[in-house]
């Protein structure tokens, strides 16, 4: 990073409004990165950071209008662009990653097609452009050769799908690259690799990268600089290694201190009653086993935290003890009594006792109904039409750490978080001894996460056992007091989570603490 | 793929053998006695009867339909009652023309509808879609004869005079104008509407801002990339409103006194003609399948998680 560097992107009092109530989405942003270069923008959802991201391709969102400012990328002004002129400059002056390749790359169209169109200029003749795709699928380390070219992306795992993206933005060899959260939603091992190709990427072709993101772990172990965005605004800006040693901005030091330490020396604490036994399950779809051989077990006030990557198996077992996964067998024990593994086997009591909260409280809300009638709907099922519904619903709400005014509020008049606590009220409402968390957090920005473990902490305290699936092994070590990490549908390692993080007995877990970043501000460490 | 084909087409003649029992077991309820009805009201109680045996009306209904059934597998669709001619004989003008119609109106309707569907989502807000959007409302609300009737009155003798109003043996070409526009308007809306909900749809999708994020010109975005994902959903749209033609088609050949298989219908039944109503009944049921299920097809194929299997 020396002096010399030539600054490819700079941009000068950035200003977007929305249209037409002219609220203002970004306001006044200034940036410049260099070649070579990764400057991570960080904020929560909201805070204007992918309208930044997009501005620099010359693009906006519907509704919104860029009203002030200069954004110049590899010495042209996009202003001064015409349609023409933008489109000449995409792709190949400035090219974007983005979020969910599943969605952003195209279900009707082969690879190749997709790669090639990369390079539209005419620039290359059609064999030079072939070449030139195979030779960028080499270095995102994917097969180059005509069958993989033929292929359509729902043929490829997440990972495979994100490299094709990585690849589709550095086949026009750009100047300046915009990647919008590429690695939300991968699990540790997948994200490491995409970090690993986008950071040597971006080395080999003197690419300036512009790497947004809500994860302040992510990008501490990636950019080289740092841009923190709080309502649209700059509120930070400056080398890694300073903004994360000395925080200037209290929403800087708010967003360092959400990210979930790695802890390795958590006690190992005094069992309580065993509450919940699993023996010898195993389950699939199908003919497919998706679970082998399961033994775990729960104490009361205990939580046990299920880890491994996508497609390990964890949420079929989360499911199955929920009594929501048909074509299961094996034998389950809850409170000593022998529990039915379907859930129109089970009672209604059996089935209050255990309550489950989805992945994504955006999908998990009726979105016509009321907080009040979503909290009481599994409260008038399972434990009868209760004499003060207003009791009820207010204690729930309380629990979940939410004012009783919500009670009247729409799903949609809520945040992700509110949403969230929302699902746990509506869990919580009848009193359940057990709480199954399927990923409970991997949808909420990290500062809303933080905030939800230290809500599902409190009501551990209060006597409530969870089942906390996550891929999130950093996480794991804040809340959970056992884990077990599964591999393709096994455990291959069980115990008290400070023995198994200190003292990892299984490669793969090894592996799995190996490809989390290190998180670690204190010690001044930048990225490198 | 194949497989998934081949149990649409199952289906498929499972459903024409179903409505073959319906038809069957309708046209058995229709009052009064055919070998009567073919007579007239002062034959002879030996004739009638004589009659009943040779159309084989006192077998038990099973062994009736059985024979009827048989009979249709293997081409043969019965005599007419009324005109004592073979009923594919009958049916072979009408047939014709009928199709024709059908053709005509689905070749001016569809490409039309899709094309303002397209430039609606296209021009989405401004006024072409809002005019779109009420033209296609106040089409779909009015019944295809009542839009026959305001076609007639403005565009036929009574009004501007261009197009005949009633269709005769001895026409030109414009004979056909009326009766294919009030057709193609009838089912023209809901396929102008799919095609606005699925192109804005796709246009607002991820896979679309990135092609334009690749520098795409617009043209290419369109053609390549959001057309594609929005054929499956439209095919199915399209081929439920061509299907209705089939039957459609009674209510406006009846309207412009247009020989085809409408007419056939109304008059079969008018005169009790059991084996001409039975063949015209099945043969719109089975255009009804055939289409659908060539649009089950082209939505397969449209959609590369169908045809390309991991």
């Amino acid at each position: 990073m020396t002096e010399t560097t030539e600054t490819v992107l700079a941009v000068e009092g950035l200003t977007v409004i929305g249209r037409p109530s002219d609220v203002t989405i970004v306001g006044d942003v200034s940036l410049t990165v260099r070649r070579g270069e990764i400057l991570g923008l960080v904020g929560e959802s909201g805070s204007g950071k992918t309208t930044v991201g997009l501005a620099l391709l010359a693009h906006r969102k519907r509704a919104t209008e860029i009203t002030g400012g200069r954004v110049e990328v590899a010495g042209q002004d996009l202003a001064s662009l015409d349609g023409r002129g933008v489109r000449a400059l995409r792709g190949r002056a400035v090219a974007y990653i983005p979020q969910s390749p599943a969605s952003a790359l195209n279900p009707a169209l082969r690879l190749r097609v997709q790669l090639g169109e990369a390079l539209h200029d005419g620039s290359l003749s059609p064999a030079q452009a072939d070449a030139r795709v195979r030779e960028v699928l080499r270095e995102v380390a994917l097969p180059d050769d005509d069958t993989f070219l033929k292929r359509y992306p729902h043929q490829l795992s997440g990972g495979q799908q994100q490299r094709v993206a990585i690849a589709m933005a550095f086949v026009g060899r750009p100047d300046v690259i915009v990647m919008d959260e590429p690695t939300t939603g991968l699990d540790v091992t997948t994200q490491k690799h995409v970090l690993e190709t986008v950071r040597r990427m971006t080395r080999e072709y003197g690419t300036a990268g512009i790497y947004i993101s809500h994860d302040m772990a992510v990008v501490a172990e990636l950019a080289d600089a740092v841009a923190v965005m709080y309502r649209g605004e700059l509120v930070e800006h400056g080398p890694t290694g300073d903004v994360l040693s000395a925080p200037e901005h209290e929403y800087t030091r708010a967003l360092l201190a959400a990210v979930p330490r790695m802890r390795t020396d958590a006690p190992e604490a005094e069992r309580g009653d065993e509450l919940l036994r699993v023996s010898g399950l195993a389950a699939g779809y199908g003919r497919t086993r998706v679970l082998e051989d399961i033994d775990l077990s729960v104490a009361r006030g205990e939580c046990t935290a299920l880890v491994g990557e996508s497609g390990s198996g964890k949420t079929t077992l989360s499911r199955t003890v929920a009594g929501l996964h048909r074509g299961a067998v094996g034998e389950v024990l809850f409170d000593g009594a022998p529990l039915p593994l379907h859930g129109r086997r089970r009672t209604a009591e059996q089935r209050r006792r255990i309550q489950y909260v989805f992945q994504n409280p955006y999908e998990a809300l009726n979105p016509r109904k009321r907080v009040r009638d979503l909290i009481l709907g599994p409260y008038r099922h399972l434990v009868g039409r209760p004499a003060d519904p207003d009791l009820v619903v207010g204690r729930a709400l309380e629990r979940a750490a939410l004012p009783a005014s919500y009670a009247d509020r729409f799903p949609e008049q809520l945040s992700g978080g509110e949403r969230q606590r929302v699902c746990i009220a509506r869990a919580v409402a009848t009193g359940p001894d057990l709480l199954v968390c399927d990923e409970v957090t991997s949808a909420l920005d990290v500062s809303v996460q933080a905030e939800i473990v230290a809500l599902l902490r409190g009501l551990q305290d209060e006597g409530m056992a969870l089942l906390f699936v996550t891929h999130n092994i950093a996480l794991v070590s804040n809340i959970a007091q056992r884990v077990a990490v599964l591999e393709r549908g096994r455990i291959v390692e069980y115990g008290p989570v400070g023995r198994v993080m200190s003292d990892p007995r299984h490669e793969y877990t090894r592996a799995l603490l190996a490809d989390t970043p290190d998180f670690a501000p204190e010690a001044g460490a930048a990225a490198e | 793929m194949t497989r998934l084909v081949a149990v649409r087409l199952l289906f498929g003649l499972l459903t024409l053998w179903a409505v073959s029992v319906a038809v069957f077991a309708a046209t058995q309820a229709l009052p009064g006695d055919a070998a009567l009805m073919i007579l007239g009201r002062d034959a002879t109680e030996a004739r009638v009867a004589a009659l009943r045996e040779q159309l084989n009306l006192n077998e038990p209904l099973t062994v009736q339909y059985a024979q009827w059934l048989q009979g249709v597998i293997q081409g043969d669709l019965g005599i007419s009652y009324s005109n004592r001619s073979p009923v594919s004989e009958v049916l072979d003008g009408p047939i014709g023309a009928s199709l024709t119609l059908m053709g005509l109106a689905a070749l001016v309707a569809t490409p039309v509808a899709l094309a303002v569907g397209a430039f609606s989502a296209l021009r989405r807000d401004r006024a072409f879609d809002h005019t779109a959007s009420l033209g296609t409302l106040v089409t779909a609300a009015i019944p295809e004869f009542v839009v026959g009737i305001l076609l007639i009155l403005a565009l036929g003798p009574g009004g501007l005079d261009l197009f005949p109003s009633v269709y005769s043996r001895n026409g030109g070409p414009e004979q056909w104008v009326l009766p294919v526009l009030t057709l193609a308007f009838a089912v023209t809306p809901p396929i102008v509407r799919m095609m606005r909900a699925t192109m804005i749809e796709v246009l607002e999708s991820e896979y679309v801002q990135q092609a334009r994020l690749k520098g795409l010109d617009e043209r290419t975005v369109l053609v390549r990339h959001a057309l594609p994902n929005a054929i499956g959903p439209v095919a199915q749209v399209v081929a439920l409103q061509l299907a209705w033609l089939a039957g459609g088609v009674v209510a406006v050949e009846f309207l412009f006194n247009f020989p085809g298989i409408g007419k056939v219908l109304m008059d079969a039944i008018e005169n009790r003609d059991v084996p001409l109503v039975q063949a015209v009944v099945l043969l719109i049921a089975g255009v009804y399948i055939l289409v659908n299920l060539a649009a089950d097809v082209l939505g397969l194929a449209a959609n590369p998680k169908v045809r390309v299997t991991r």
